[in-house]
């Protein structure tokens, strides 16, 4: 491979990540606040079809991803509706959600199923676009890439800091605390959970629209990207710099696997597509093993400098929640 | 509980059934489907002849498993997604079981017991997995669970394109059906074996027993209330999580091993159908009254025959039948916390 169609190939894999990106800030913004939206597996597919529909009717992109977002928020509502009005359990409204939206979108999305529909052009920085290996591989994208590079950086600039950032933080760790000094938690929560399901709701015309623009019902080969997003999320460890570091390293993986597969005659194609899970497994071991009782025990019979060095390693590692994460938050 | 609180309780549940329908009616009319006409399709698909409803009872057996098999699950407060990898993996131990087996010489009676024996085993390690993972990994079984069901599939389509290929090129119609001397006696002119019916309904009520009867179920029931509470009360936590997982895992096998031995004879990519996913929402409907599953599961099972007609006759998705289910699942969480709300403040 010579070092042209890796800085395509590198590009391509910045271009893929995008949705997964919108996808794992919103969750990790919503988690931040409290709320678990577990339903983004059904959120990303509901609003890739919504967005399809109505970029194939009024022939605008734009209100395409408007509907994305619109569905998203919805989405999120019913979920902070359902748990911090109703009280029930964020897991069990996310999971029903998530199978709900699912087969709506493919109820609903019959119609427009392998219409021809608009895409999202290219649109290179002039000047910028223009700087050899890194002007093809980061300003040669779409808007929503861009949009993607620009949303990491706020998301982790408004948590870590601004003051609305800090209370933010306090709602999902200490809402007692958050509540004490003037924060009207649960409306924060909504506010949150909603804005969170806004921003996974583009991941789905991110889709649609442009990296697998379309809408081809259950062949759209979109179901189980929001699953995979939900454990970069806690890779990410709440963290949205470290939750783009996942996407990407995900996007990349997938890339490889298309590349690696000529190579591989003897594994059939869907099994390099199913590559990342065992490796989702693997990542969320290496983040949650430091908080095993029973590693630490191992640990303290290790000799000191190999224990210093792996209890460092787990350190970096280790990722923990927020600790009101899907709690619900009463005043009295 | 007094006759009037029973009679509010009642009222929310038909509120919940009215909401679901209701939504579904409207999302119906929103695409321009003549709702009554889709809803009397379902009906008549589903038990519309004696035929029909034997289709329904054939998708009955497995998700009644794999309901039982949830809620243990659900009792030890464990949330079990992995189920329907859970499921595959019966299949697929199932399948190797009836391959290993078939020329061996031994009775068939005997190769089928032991290879649905061997489908509980398959799927009961296969659940192992998610116990261990959750355990000693500190990995939620959610993200285990999940993880291992895409591994499942995968594994599934290897076997299938790979060592166990049909002779000439593997297909996605699966691998060489099995002797009919190895299926799972049927009712004649049917596809619905009794034997099959049995194991279900021998599940569902041994666990009903084991959950509401027993020391074993009581114990579990804790560990799911209340972790830290049971563990200082001195249960064993983390083996009764364990055992509830492979329990759990065992019936989703036995749905598998079904699937394999009296429905499709041969192992297909898509084994599961979907019915781990259903289980869950099946599970969550009945809220740990065991015996409301057997009704519950029916009923799903029929909203799934029932809508297979449906693009052919309107020309609709028959994922019509998933809203609906997703609807009412929905608005019976919903309508429990408004009514919880509603008694906290009457």
């Amino acid at each position: 491979m010579d070092s042209n169609t890796l800085i395509i190939g590198l590009a391509g894999v910045l271009f893929a990540a995008a949705p997964v990106i919108f996808a794992v800030i919103g969750e990790t913004i919503s988690e931040r606040a409290g709320v678990i939206n577990l339903s983004m597996n059904g959120t990303i597919l509901l609003s890739a079809m919504g967005a399809f529909a109505v970029s194939v009717r009024t022939e605008n992109l734009f209100l395409g991803f408007l509907m994305g977002m619109f569905i998203g928020a919805l989405v999120a509502l019913v979920v902070a509706f359902a748990s911090i009005t109703l009280k029930q359990s964020q897991v069990a409204v996310g999971f029903v959600l998530a199978l709900l939206c699912r087969d709506l979108s493919y109820f609903l999305g019959n119609p427009f199923m392998g219409l021809a529909g608009l895409r999202l052009p290219a649109l290179p920085v002039s000047g910028l676009s223009q700087i050899p290996v890194i002007g093809p591989l980061l300003f040669n994208q779409d808007l929503m890439t861009y949009l993607s590079y620009l949303l990491i950086f706020l998301a982790w600039l408004w948590i870590f800091r601004t003051r609305p950032g800090l209370m933010l933080q306090g709602i999902g760790e200490r809402p007692a605390a958050a509540f004490v000094r003037g924060a009207n938690v649960n409306f924060m929560r909504y506010v949150y959970t909603m804005l969170g399901g806004a921003i996974i709701g583009l991941a789905g015309p991110t889709y649609s629209l442009s990296v697998k623009a379309g809408w081809k019902g259950t062949i759209s080969g979109l179901d189980g990207i929001g699953w995979i997003a939900l454990a970069i999320t806690i890779f990410g460890g709440w963290n949205p710099l470290r939750a783009a570091f996942g996407a990407y390293l995900f996007a990349l993986l997938q890339w490889l696997g298309l590349v690696l597969q000529p190579s591989l005659p003897n594994i059939p194609s869907q099994v390099l597509q199913v590559a990342p899970f065992p490796l989702m497994i693997l990542t969320l071991l290496l983040v949650n093993i430091g908080n095993a009782e029973w590693v630490e025990r191992t640990l303290a019979a290790l000799p000191g400098p190999t224990r210093r060095f792996i209890a460092k390693v787990l350190r970096t590692l280790r990722a923990s929640p927020p600790a009101a994460l899907g709690i619900p938050f009463e005043t009295d | 509980m007094t006759k009037n609180s029973r009679l509010i309780n009642l009222g929310f549940q038909l509120a919940a059934l009215v909401l679901a329908i209701l939504f579904t009616t409207l999302i119906l009319l929103a695409v321009g489907a003549p709702p009554l006409e889709a809803y009397k399709n379902i009906i008549s698909g589903s038990v519309g002849s004696f035929k029909k409803f034997t289709d329904v009872l054939v998708s009955w057996v497995p998700l009644l498993l794999t309901s039982t098999g949830l809620l243990i699950t659900f009792s030890a407060g464990l949330w079990n997604i992995g189920v329907e990898g859970q499921i595959t993996l019966g299949a697929i131990a199932t399948t190797w079981m009836l391959r290993l087996l078939q020329d061996s010489g031994l009775p068939p009676a005997l190769i089928i017991v032991l290879s649905i024996l061997g489908g509980m085993v398959g799927g009961a390690l296969w659940a192992s997995l998610t116990g261990v993972l959750k355990t000693f990994g500190g990995v939620n079984e959610i993200f285990g669970g999940l993880g291992l069901n895409f591994v499942a599939t995968a594994f599934t389509l290897w076997l299938i394109f790979g060592p166990w290929k049909r002779p000439g090129v593997g297909s996605m119609s699966g691998t060489e059906p099995f002797d009919e001397a190895l299926w799972l006696p049927m009712f004649p002119e049917l596809r619905l074996s009794p034997w099959a019916l049995v194991i279900a309904l021998a599940a569902i009520v041994i666990v009903y027993l084991m959950l509401q009867g027993t020391y074993f179920g009581l114990r579990l029931k804790a560990v799911g209330k209340n972790f830290k509470a049971a563990y200082l009360l001195g249960i064993p936590t983390w083996q009764y999580m364990m055992i509830s997982f492979m329990l759990c895992g065992a019936l989703a096998g036995a749905a598998g091993a079904i699937q394999v031995t009296a429905v499709y004879h041969r192992l297909i990519p898509s084994i599961s159908s979907g019915y781990g996913y259903l289980g869950l929402l099946v599970a969550m409907l009945v809220n740990y009254q065991a015996i409301w599953a057997v009704p519950v599961a029916l009923f799903f099972a029929g909203l799934n025959i029932g809508s297979i007609q449906l693009p052919i006759v309107l020309k609709l998705d028959s994922s019509l039948s998933g809203v609906l289910q997703g609807m009412l699942v929905l608005f019976v969480l919903m309508v429990e916390g408004a009514r919880q709300q509603f008694m906290r403040r009457s």
